[in-house]
């Protein structure tokens, strides 16, 4: 197995959020993208990490943004995507706006996909994702980070919602 | 004092300003400032107003930006004066319309109704001032010097409802009333 699909670069997710124009990240912890993607973007001088107290915040505050021609991300984890599905049906999906999530997927398995997890909570996402209509990607290791930036153009330049789940801790 | 009647008030003083409004008071805002392309009514779900207002100054810091909630509302959404009073954005103004009930659900009440302090949450959470307001007079006569305050601004304005004007959800809900607010704050 080649080395990109063996390791997951922070770095790497980090450049690719920035090449996508994105100014704004909206979070609240997630332990999977604890160390290799929050404590780095806290520290970045680019973006600007806003801290919420409840993950549906960041929908609404997303499309406060989307109105002002600004672009942002929300860094959350797979049980604040499933708390925020009221918000994410209506702003992101009726209303057609750009609300670009990326899920940590809380204790997913090495090597298998999100569908086949024994965690319930992981195993559920994408059918869900699914229902509303929302494309997603597994971002599980360096060659996935490639479609980080597309996703996101694609769905400013389209006005729809897109989920990126991101299926193992990266490293910083 | 009747929301309908502070509405008014409120009018006169946030010309030029943004203003988001949620469910039964969105309602009453549109009359009270019609056709008016700074008025942002697409919250789409109950709690998040103060929230799309966060966005909004953000990515607006210039503009004045003010919300107004519901009690029910930012009952749903507590933490949003945690996550506003940290941002600390000082060109937000976010009012809360309290009558102690569900309006649009009902108008069951919420609970602690008449016992919660909203303006001492805010004070606690963080917000550089709070106020409380119940008499069109002290509205009338104290929002210039409030407004001219350094945000994030709390304002709980004690209020009863005022003459219930149509419940116009699709405009609310309108893929065309955020094309026109997004024009008019992106020339």
């Amino acid at each position: 197995m080649a080395d990109g699909q063996n390791t997951l670069s922070g770095s790497r997710i980090l450049a690719a959020v920035k090449a996508s124009g994105v100014s704004f990240v909206l979070s609240v912890p997630d332990i999977t993208t604890s160390d290799g993607l929050l404590r780095p973007l806290a520290n970045d001088k680019e973006l600007r990490l806003i801290r919420v107290s409840k993950e549906d915040e960041t929908i609404g505050i997303s499309a406060g943004l989307w109105a002002c021609n600004t672009k942002s991300l929300i860094l959350i984890q797979n049980t604040g995507f499933l708390d925020s599905i009221n918000a994410i049906r209506c702003i992101g999906v009726e209303y057609r706006l750009p609300i670009c999530m990326m899920i940590g997927l809380l204790e997913k398995e090495s090597g298998r996909p999100p569908s086949r997890s024994d965690k319930f909570g992981v195993k559920i996402v994408e059918p869900i994702l699914d229902v509303l209509g929302i494309d997603h990607a597994l971002i599980d290791n360096d060659d996935d980070v490639e479609r980080i930036t597309p996703a996101i153009l694609n769905a400013y330049r389209d006005s729809r919602p897109v989920a990126l789940l991101i299926g193992r801790s990266p490293q910083p | 004092m009747k929301r309908d009647e502070a509405f008014r008030i409120l009018a006169r003083h946030l010309a030029g300003d943004i203003v988001v409004a949620t469910y039964t008071s969105a309602f009453e805002w549109l009359v009270a400032r019609p056709d008016d392309p700074l008025n942002y009514v697409a919250v789409g779900v109950m709690g998040l107003a103060s929230s799309h207002g966060l966005g909004l100054a953000l990515g607006r810091p210039t503009r004045r930006v003010v919300v107004l909630d519901g009690d029910g509302s930012l009952l749903m959404n507590l933490g949003t004066l945690a996550t506003i009073a940290a941002t600390a954005p000082p060109n937000l103004y976010h009012f809360v319309c309290e009558n102690g009930s569900y309006e649009a659900n009902g108008g069951h009440p919420i609970p602690g109704q008449g016992i919660i302090d909203f303006a001492g949450l805010a004070t606690s959470a963080g917000y550089r001032a709070s106020h409380r307001i119940g008499e069109l007079h002290d509205l009338e006569t104290k929002l210039p010097a409030l407004l001219a305050q350094q945000g994030p601004v709390f304002v709980d304005l004690k209020v009863t409802a005022g003459v219930a004007p149509p419940k116009n959800y699709p405009h609310l809900h309108s893929a065309e009333a955020r094309a026109a607010f997004r024009r008019a704050i992106n020339p």
